[in-house]
């Protein structure tokens, strides 16, 4: 009786376009058209001075918790630079970068951070989820949507991201089982940075890669520069169109870093080395980015420096938008609304109730 | 008319609404080519084929999850989840998501989804296909939480459970399914979702129990007419959550006596809600303590013990008699 090794005909690739200095492998080079290259560089820094901002605002009280992105941002722009508005966004809460490439306004973010679920508010022409804090828990709405984009003959597909911890989770294989059995048109982007909070990925799991966990489901998988904006471009590219062509999932692992907190509730100090943190500054997606574009003469450091003080332009009108938009915010009786289709009878009760008691009470009337 | 069991009746309503409307899918385990466990979904593959009956892997959780974004996307998924004691594996999906992303979207997105799962003891089961926990899903604001009584019912309900633009638990009892036949008209019929009906009247004592429970109740109604000469008023809930209290605040305005019967844990079961909201909408009208006839506190036991644990018509007698004191 025979011992033999079964051939499994897949394997995994890594692919790096940009090395860490920025210098290109031309026999890589994605064929992007030049306003694409240069919107995605636009984003890039809107992602990296945004999220700035969104910290200091927290450290000044004026937000609540976030989960910063920088670091990440060519990881998640790369891959969402594919989809159509048609096509569907389900985001975890590390891909704020991602969010606004597809049309999610600053404001809304802010709004949403400073605790007022107006800031969720999806406007009807925008195919996103909303974050997903739940680890993981997003993964299989992507598999739902991408099947019933298929069922309706259309070849939309859904991306969906997530971390390294969200691996660990049933909802992960789950989702990707799912989407393989049905063969869903789904781009399951995993933003690998290293750190679940604390914990490192090595004690996430034994597997020398994420992207290797696709074989197991019967899916394409491949390991990606997640620093490299081209490299995360090419790999999404051959995932959207193999999901459009009606040729299943794939997933795709994004090797990156976050360079800041898990959230602004997070010290990172306590876990990790400041000189692991300084290794990866130097692998920093922006500089990369901007050699490649500045060798490709499409820019010029004035011309960059006109687009970061462009950027901060319109993040500041944001956090001013955002502001006085707050101030017509405070009604707390918003709360009772978009629970149900039809209020039932005692949720109306409550709601007259509360109105009556708020009338009384100053404290929770100057809540917002 | 056509005399029909609770499963044939569930049939029937998956069957007419997925023929009418074609963003009706169903999806679960074994509902395809078997028809499920319990047969519910017996022949729909054959009409509809596999695009819209599912044979899904072995996840409850991510059959939830996937009918979410089906639901997302504007289809209107019907999930079986095989016993509501596998249903604790999707929990999270529908507390999480289903129930939240009305409101979590202010109102771009709905989860018009259904899942169908069959509850409760009395069919000599394994263990985890015995317990009744509506409890849980009452508690989740944004779900909806049905539990129809016999075949007609449940035929009316699933199809507006269907047609509800909320996501709705749909619990059926599995002592139920075969326990008995009613006339289920052919033609369409709908049973509105959040509207207990009155289905015995009487003036002496009301009587509020859903699900598996109303057979043992209404032969304690019964009973106590034929032996005692009260007049019980019998309440069927139909909908656990939203619970709509008018019916049966009404009744008791008139009775002023009030009696519970569920087969869940009697501690933060529906019982406890009942009986608050008679507490405050009817205390001053109340002659007597509500009594609540339930499950107990405990795990369900196997099988050859079940019996003891579910409320029967003595027991409910023996509470009918103390309410009924003073």
């Amino acid at each position: 009786m025979p011992r033999n090794a079964i051939d499994i005909p897949e394997k995994i690739e890594y692919l790096s376009i940009l090395n860490e200095k920025g210098e290109l492998d031309t026999s890589l080079e994605p064929d992007i058209p030049e306003e694409l290259l240069l919107k995605l560089h636009r984003s890039i820094i809107l992602g990296r001075k945004f999220d700035e901002r969104l910290l200091n605002l927290q450290r000044q009280g004026r937000i609540g918790t976030f989960a910063p992105t920088s670091g990440q941002e060519a990881a998640h722009l790369g891959a969402v630079a594919l989809l159509r508005p048609s096509d569907w966004l389900v985001p975890a809460f590390r891909e704020t970068a991602a969010e606004v490439w597809r049309g999610r306004s600053l404001e809304s973010v802010i709004i949403y951070f400073n605790g007022y679920d107006e800031g969720a508010e999806i406007p009807q022409d925008l195919n996103n989820l909303p974050i997903s804090v739940p680890v993981g828990s997003q993964i299989p709405h992507a598999v739902g949507l991408g099947w019933a984009a298929r069922y309706r003959q259309t070849d939309d597909v859904a991306m969906t991201f997530f971390g390294d911890g969200a691996t660990s989770e049933g909802d992960f294989h789950e989702g990707l089982n799912f989407a393989a059995v049905f063969q869903a048109p789904v781009i399951f982007v995993c933003q690998n940075n290293h750190w679940a909070i604390s914990n490192p990925v090595a004690k996430q799991t034994r597997s020398k890669t994420l992207a290797q966990k696709a074989l197991a489901y019967g899916m394409p998988g491949i390991q990606v520069d997640g620093n490299d904006v081209l490299a995360v471009y090419a790999a999404a590219k051959e995932a959207v169109e193999r999901a459009r062509a009606g040729h299943g999932p794939t997933l795709i692992e994004c090797v990156t870093y976050r360079m800041t907190v898990h959230t602004t509730a997070d010290d990172p100090k306590r876990y990790r080395t400041e000189e692991e943190v300084e290794q990866w500054h130097k692998r920093d997606p922006i500089v990369r980015y901007q050699k490649y574009l500045l060798d490709k003469s499409l820019l010029s450091e004035d011309k960059i420096a006109d687009i970061e003080s462009e950027v901060l332009e319109e993040i500041q009108a944001a956090v001013d938008g955002a502001e006085e938009k707050m101030k017509a915010l405070g009604d707390p009786i918003d709360m009772f609304e978009h629970a149900y289709a039809r209020m039932p009878t005692y949720l109306k009760e409550q709601k007259e109730a509360f109105a009556e008691e708020v009338a009384e009470m100053t404290e929770v009337k100057n809540s917002g | 008319m056509a005399k029909m069991t609770m499963v044939q009746a569930l049939n029937l309503a998956l069957q007419q609404e997925m023929e009418k409307d074609d963003r009706v899918i169903v999806l679960g385990e074994d509902v395809g080519v078997d028809g499920g466990v319990f047969r519910v979904t017996d022949g729909l593959i054959d009409q509809f084929g596999e695009e819209r009956v599912l044979d899904t892997p072995l996840a409850e959780n991510g059959i939830v999850g996937m009918a979410i974004g089906m639901a997302v996307y504007g289809l209107k998924p019907v999930c079986e989840i095989q016993f509501s004691g596998f249903s604790y594996q999707n929990f999270h999906q529908i507390e999480n998501h289903a129930a939240r992303l009305r409101r979590r979207s202010r109102g771009r997105y709905q989860v018009p989804m259904v899942l169908r799962t069959p509850y409760g003891g009395g069919v000599r089961a394994l263990e985890h296909h015995s317990e009744s926990r509506e409890a849980y899903w009452a508690h989740t604001p944004g779900i909806k939480t049905v539990i129809p009584s016999g075949p007609r019912n449940a035929r009316g309900l699933l199809v507006s459970a269907i047609r509800d633009p909320d996501p709705v638990i749909f619990y059926e009892s599995k002592a139920l399914y075969r326990a008995f036949r009613e006339e289920v008209p052919e033609e369409e019929e709908t049973v509105p979702i959040g509207q207990p009906r009155i289905v015995r009247e009487g003036k002496d004592l009301t009587m509020i129990a859903y699900g598996a429970m109303m057979r043992p109740t209404l032969e304690a109604a019964a009973s106590l007419k034929d032996k005692d000469g009260v007049e019980a008023e019998v309440i069927d809930l139909l909908t656990v959550s939203p619970l709509d209290d008018e019916i049966f605040v009404t009744s008791v305005l008139k009775t002023g006596r009030a009696l519970i019967v569920h087969e869940a844990p009697r501690s933060f079961g529906p019982g406890a809600e009942i009986a608050t909201r008679l507490m405050e909408k009817a205390f001053y009208y109340l002659e007597a303590p509500i009594e609540r006839v339930t499950g107990y506190d405990i795990i369900i036991p196997l099988f050859s013990r079940e019996k003891a644990y579910f409320p029967n018509e003595e027991r409910i007698l023996r509470a009918a008699m103390k309410a009924l004191k003073n």
